[in-house]
């Protein structure tokens, strides 16, 4: 329910950084499909978390403390917001900017450099995903050695 | 209000920070999954937050604008959102797996069968 929340808060704030295609496919994958799983996964184990005594991971405090100070640290040399100078805008986006348009014929941007100039990158993602629900089924689809007998679990997407 | 121009990214750390906490300190499995989401949404935002430019619109071509933001972090953002939601199936299936084989998901009795199982043996 949170994490439905969250996802939402996300894909608002991606309309907002001008990113409508990386909203859409938050809200329809991040805060759907993601939360299906979850939800799933909760229904197969147990929703029920062991209480612990109120109990602070003073180690894990120290070492998120220490890494987001350093994180920070990083921050400070890097180009402000919205920077038209920053270099994260010079390389590769002008060309797609300018040109894909006569390049590719797509008006969205997105589309013509996720499908046309980094197609390979889509390839790649492509086989994670086959690999991810390879190994969803190997894991729960063998039903060999279980404990209680369950119907497998079946992929949402 | 030149200090401001960081802001961002600093959100980004504490979101980051967050879910890394999460991750370290949570003893059950389907929390520390969340952690790496919260920890995955905040590179997201971190990529989307490179790509605004000042006084630029969506990447999709319009008659008479020339500003737009860079459609490079998006397109890779797309592929990492896909990707991670891929890894969260890979990652509770295991855990729904280790539910399976334990009858918990809570680290500290996982280990403790562990433990006993060794000393049986």
């Amino acid at each position: 329910m949170l994490m439905g929340i969250f996802s939402l808060l996300a894909a608002s704030l991606y309309v907002l950084l001008d990113a409508v295609d990386v909203a859409l496919t938050e809200a329809a994958v991040g805060a759907g499909v993601s939360i299906i799983l979850m939800l799933g996964a909760l229904v197969l184990t147990t929703s029920e978390e062991k209480v612990h005594d109120a109990k602070h991971n003073l180690l894990a405090l120290v070492v998120v403390l220490i890494t987001g100070g350093a994180l920070i640290y990083g921050t400070m040399d890097m180009p402000n917001f919205a920077d038209p100078q920053a270099p994260a805008h010079q390389h590769v986006a002008p060309r797609y900017v300018q040109d894909s348009v006569d390049e590719i014929g797509i008006p969205n941007m997105v589309t013509s450099v996720l499908a046309s100039y980094r197609g390979l990158d889509t390839l790649g993602e492509v086989l994670v995903i086959f690999s991810a629900g390879v190994a969803v089924l190997l894991l729960l689809g063998a039903g060999t050695y279980r404990r209680r007998p369950r119907p497998p679990r079946k992929r949402t997407k | 209000m030149e200090w401001l121009g960081l802001f961002n990214y600093w959100v980004v750390v504490v979101l980051m920070m967050t879910g890394f906490y999460v991750v370290i300190a949570q003893g059950n499995l389907i929390k520390k999954i969340v952690g790496l989401n919260i920890f995955q949404t905040s590179v997201f935002i971190f990529y989307i937050s490179l790509s605004k430019l000042e006084g630029g619109t969506a990447p999709i071509y319009v008659e008479g604008i020339t500003a737009y933001s860079n459609p490079l972090p998006h397109v890779l953002i797309l592929t990492a959102i896909v990707v991670g939601v891929a890894l969260t199936a890979v990652g509770l299936a295991l855990a729904v797996r280790i539910h399976e084989a334990y009858g918990s998901i809570e680290e500290d009795e996982i280990q403790a069968q562990d433990e006993e199982d060794a000393r049986n043996t």
